[in-house]
């Protein structure tokens, strides 16, 4: 039987952030419970489609998942384990903030099955995450992580971001070393991107936030990569550093393209080699599922040609590389053949390099990891 | 002696400096013959191309028939063909007046006459037209209305007493314009029964009718069915339809000795339709065809390349097409080691340049790239062999060259009294060499120039402009070739020479524009994963140097819950970005840089 990846979209925020473009509401809360029953729905609707697979992984992303009671988690947790063949060791990740966790929903989380908990700090300066508009400070964090530990967590993620307007390297270093010293063992670090159509968007153009130039951001992540490499976490993915052993099994799905299904407004899948999403609007997906209708859009073949892109553009954001082998065995043909000239070219602008089993980036390409990844679209 | 029917018709067109309210006048005209009412009037119903309305000036001639009923009781057929104002298209100016009796000259209430309004009045004479002097802007508080009637009487030597005292923009007293239209313009002449005689004054391609030819008819009659012969061509069409503008085409039977209008006749290739020829009835042909235009030669050259190289035919078809209504436009293919395969194309001046450089991009969707314009030098090598260079890949090297000329221009600036001191700096910045200076009036004085044409296409306009608070006014004309100490200035990028990017400039000048070329391309380039280095060169000597920084990092964001889609998009977008640069060595260059050059600000 082969094994599938499931992720659960929960759209829902106490607040928005500043910088955030995700599909997610604040002030929609309303529409939880009905929400709840149409993710119950869509799930019931793959029993069939899915009886031939066994679930691996299991990701509730957002929004805020947290939001969630810990009975609301449950019927969700209940209908999963119903309607699909969930492995005994598979991991079951959530997402989090701090300001909506508590020792009690922690501890309903655990109990229902949830072994890995991510949360979302971003920095440990209080006046940091009120830039960002988070609803949260730095010792609540703190108190979350305790009682997690408490409920049973062990493996645990936090998010960090760098290159935030007036953070200092002072202030970044602050936070690595903060998550050293609480023994956090996953933490992912990603620069903020400033997308459209955000509060901040218009403040960058407004000139009313400041970042942090170039050379700052690229410093503060090369110090990232040597600190926590020290601190004995392995560097695993472009934006990802775990302890040994606690990478997260998930997302490696996505970056090995793999197939998984995602449920909830605005999910995505890749299955049958095809990817489609399903519509993005909460109300949207509530009444076509009230009405049995999957809600999915958007849905296009994969062809072999976009496969290889795929397969290639993902799997070499893991720090490993690809395998050379993994791939030969997956299109009958070998890399070097289809990207001769693009890997020529890529060596010598010291990008890449390869060995007899694996291609990956360097610790440059790394830093231009976009060239890499546009040589890699066919 | 004129028939009955061409008693009741006038060909005129209105002719002023720019600004001066030409097409504000021609919109109240419109409106005052109740083609269009107010409502559906959309400002500058003449300017119909948006280029013309964003910059306010008119580049392509448009034509229109207004019936007006005058005093006498009479309804007359009022032809206007509008004209152009800028110093560029003097020739398209030529071409219109060629088909009226008389034209209306525009002078602002305030301002008075300006350069053009002179070299429009000269040319204007030169066809022997009727002048209708009007004076305009009355409304304005700074209007002196009686002096600027003494200066028409003194600088002109028209007679302005009767002259209407009009505001266009606020359709005051216009009626005294079309009574004097009617008065004083001659009413056509020519046989109606002799063989037909019509001049092609302008001329466009429709994708339906072919090219559709603008006429004014001198003597016969243009049929619907009738065979015509294009006399320069000696080629044969059968007319399929004529008609007149009211606005828009509105079809007749017949055009007659007279009239102004269109015609169309299956025309599918454009050079069979030459601007300036004769059609006459292929049965009954006329002996002799009219007079053909001035002939105007190109003054600036530029290189056109296609942003993507598979459109190098694609922009052979656009300006084939613009060709036939703008003869003044030439173009031969040429092509450059940086750019590809592309075009030279010659221009009246540099505002004709950049109005047909946004055509080829607004109305056919072109993605192009020019280069830096140039004139025509003339070089005379040591073996005596002479060459006209204009396109400075072609120069020989230094050592090959015994003389080098330049062309100059005679130029007159028309400014109030208390810019001549700026204005004087900055001809002597571009090399000017003053030959008189005169006083029209105590207020305002004329300088007399002669300038070499390369420090006047680069900006000089703009420049003078804004040194006299938008006053200043030019016309030039070119007198002849003199030797320069000139060199040419070659761009390295990474070390690359970019034959693209070099240009021929005096001696004097090549440093500050070597030097400002460099900071503008380093600007323009975006960063790559190495420093490169940008000179400017004379020969072997670098005199101007510039790097860009090396990029740091190229990263995108991470992928939301597995939307890969939307980050191959984000991929692809980028590569679609870096496929329209050139590659120069292994520099990517984007097109805006070749263009950016082009406008330095020195």
């Amino acid at each position: 039987m082969n094994s599938i990846a499931l992720y659960i979209h929960i759209p829902f925020c106490e607040k928005k952030c500043f910088y955030c473009d995700f599909n997610s509401y604040s002030g929609k809360k309303y529409l939880i419970e009905d929400y709840i029953k149409a993710l119950k729905k869509e799930i019931t609707l793959y029993k069939s489609s899915l009886a031939e697979y066994t679930v691996g992984t299991i990701f509730f992303g957002g929004g805020t998942p947290s939001i969630l009671s810990g009975k609301q988690m449950s019927e969700i947790m209940n209908i999963l384990n119903k309607s699909f063949i969930v492995e005994d060791n598979a991991e079951i990740s959530m997402e989090s903030n701090p300001g909506t966790l508590d020792y009690n929903n922690l501890k309903q989380y655990y109990d229902n099955g949830i072994n890995r908990l991510s949360i979302g700090l971003q920095a440990c300066q209080n006046h940091l995450l009120k830039t960002l508009g988070r609803i949260h400070d730095f010792e609540e964090y703190t108190k979350n992580i305790k009682d997690a530990r408490k409920v049973g967590f062990t493996n645990i993620n936090t998010d960090l971001m760098f290159s935030l307007p007036s953070q200092s390297k002072k202030d970044w270093k602050e936070s690595l070393r903060k998550m050293v010293d609480l023994n956090i063992p996953h933490i992912s670090a990603y620069s903020l991107i400033v997308e459209e159509d955000t509060p901040f968007h218009n403040w960058v153009e407004d000139k009313k936030v400041i970042l942090p130039n170039e050379d700052t951001e690229i410093n503060m992540y090369h110090y990232a990569i040597r600190y926590l490499k020290e601190k004995g976490y392995k560097h695993y993915e472009i934006s990802n550093f775990s302890k040994p052993g606690f990478e997260c099994k998930h997302n490696l799905i996505y970056w090995e393209n793999k197939p998984y299904i995602g449920f909830g407004a605005g999910a995505h899948s890749y299955f049958n080699k095809k990817r489609f999403n399903n519509v993005e609007e909460v109300e949207k997906y509530i009444s076509l599922l009230k009405n049995d209708k999957l809600p999915v859009e958007n849905k296009i073949d994969i062809l072999v040609k976009d496969e290889i892109s795929e397969f290639m553009f993902l799997g070499l954001r893991l720090i490993n590389g690809i395998s050379i082998d993994e791939f030969k065995e997956r299109f009958n043909i070998s890399p070097f053949e289809i990207y001769k000239e693009q890997f020529n070219k890529l060596k010598e602008q010291g990008l890449v390099v390869w060995d007899k089993h694996y291609i990956k980036l360097t610790s440059k390409g790394i830093d231009f990891s976009n060239i890499v990844f546009q040589e890699m679209l066919l | 002696m004129p028939s009955d029917r061409q008693k009741k018709i006038r060909n005129f067109s209105i002719i002023a400096h720019i600004d001066h309210g030409k097409s504000t006048l021609a919109d109240r005209l419109i409106e005052y013959t109740g083609l269009i009412s107010q409502r559906e009037m959309q400002n500058q119903v003449l300017d119909n191309m948006d280029l013309e309305r964003e910059r306010g000036i008119t580049i392509k001639l448009q034509t229109i028939r207004l019936i007006y009923k005058a005093k006498d009781g009479e309804e007359y057929y009022l032809n206007l063909i509008d004209t152009p104002g800028h110093v560029d298209f003097t020739y398209e100016v030529s071409r219109s007046l060629a088909a009226c009796e008389g034209a209306v000259l525009i002078v602002d209430a305030a301002q008075g006459i300006e350069a053009q309004t002179l070299a429009n009045v000269y040319l204007a004479l030169e066809q022997d037209l009727e002048l209708i002097p009007v004076i305009n802007k009355i409304d304005l508080p700074s209007a002196r209305p009686e002096e600027i009637k003494t200066e028409i009487e003194d600088i002109i030597g028209l007679d302005a007493s009767e002259a209407p005292l009009i505001s266009a923009k606020e359709g005051l007293n216009i009626e005294d314009v079309l009574e004097s239209i009617v008065k004083n313009v001659p009413s056509p002449q020519g046989d109606i029964d002799a063989p037909l005689k019509a001049l092609i004054f302008d001329s466009y391609y429709d994708s339906y009718k072919g090219v559709v030819a603008y006429i004014r008819v001198l003597e016969g009659q243009m049929k619907k069915g009738m065979k015509i012969k294009m006399m320069a061509t000696n080629k044969e069409f059968e007319v399929v339809e004529v008609g007149a503008f009211s606005p828009g085409q509105i079809p007749l039977d017949s055009l007659s000795a007279g009239d102004v209008g269109y015609v169309a006749a299956s025309i599918k290739d454009v050079r069979n339709c030459r601007v300036g020829d004769t059609i006459t009835d292929a049965s009954n042909p006329t002996p002799e065809p009219l007079p053909g235009y001035r002939k105007v030669n190109s003054m600036v050259y530029c290189g056109v390349y296609p942003a993507e190289g598979e459109k190098y035919e694609d922009i052979r078809d656009a300006l084939e097409k613009l060709q036939v209504n703008d003869a003044a436009l030439v173009f031969e293919p040429e092509s450059s080691a940086a750019l590809g395969f592309g075009f030279r194309c010659g221009f009246l001046g540099l505002l004709h340049m950049e109005i047909i450089q946004e055509r080829l991009e607004r109305e056919f969707n072109l993605d192009i790239i020019t280069t830096a314009p140039s004139v025509i030098y003339r070089v005379t090598k040591t073996d005596e062999e002479v060459l006209m260079i204009q396109n400075p890949a072609n120069m020989p090297d230094p050592q090959e060259i015994r003389i080098m000329e330049e062309p100059i221009v005679k130029t007159v600036i028309m400014i109030p009294n208390d810019y001549v001191g700026a204005a004087m700096e900055l001809c002597q910045d571009r090399r000017g060499d003053m030959k008189n200076m005169e006083y029209i009036d105590e207020n305002r004085v004329n300088l007399h120039y002669e300038m070499p044409l390369n420090e006047v296409i680069f900006d000089f306009f703009d420049a003078l402009k804004s040194k006299t608070k938008g006053y200043g006014s030019l016309d030039y004309e070119f007198i002849g070739y003199r030797e320069a100490k000139l060199v040419k200035l070659d761009i390295l990028i990474n070390s690359e020479q970019v034959d693209a990017l070099s240009f021929i400039v005096h001696e004097s000048k090549a440093y500050s524009r070597g030097k400002s070329m460099c900071d503008k391309l380093k600007d323009e380039i975006p960063r790559h994963q190495f420093p490169i280095p940008i000179q400017a060169a004379i020969g072997n000597k670098i005199i101007a140097r510039e790097t860009i920084r090396a990029l740091r990092k190229d990263v995108l964001s991470k992928c939301y819950g597995g939307d890969i889609s939307r980050k191959k998009k984000l991929l692809e977008k980028q590569k679609e970005g870096k496929k329209r640069m050139r590659q120069v060595g292994n520099v990517e260059v984007p097109q805006k840089a070749f263009m950016s050059v082009l406008k330095l600000d020195n």
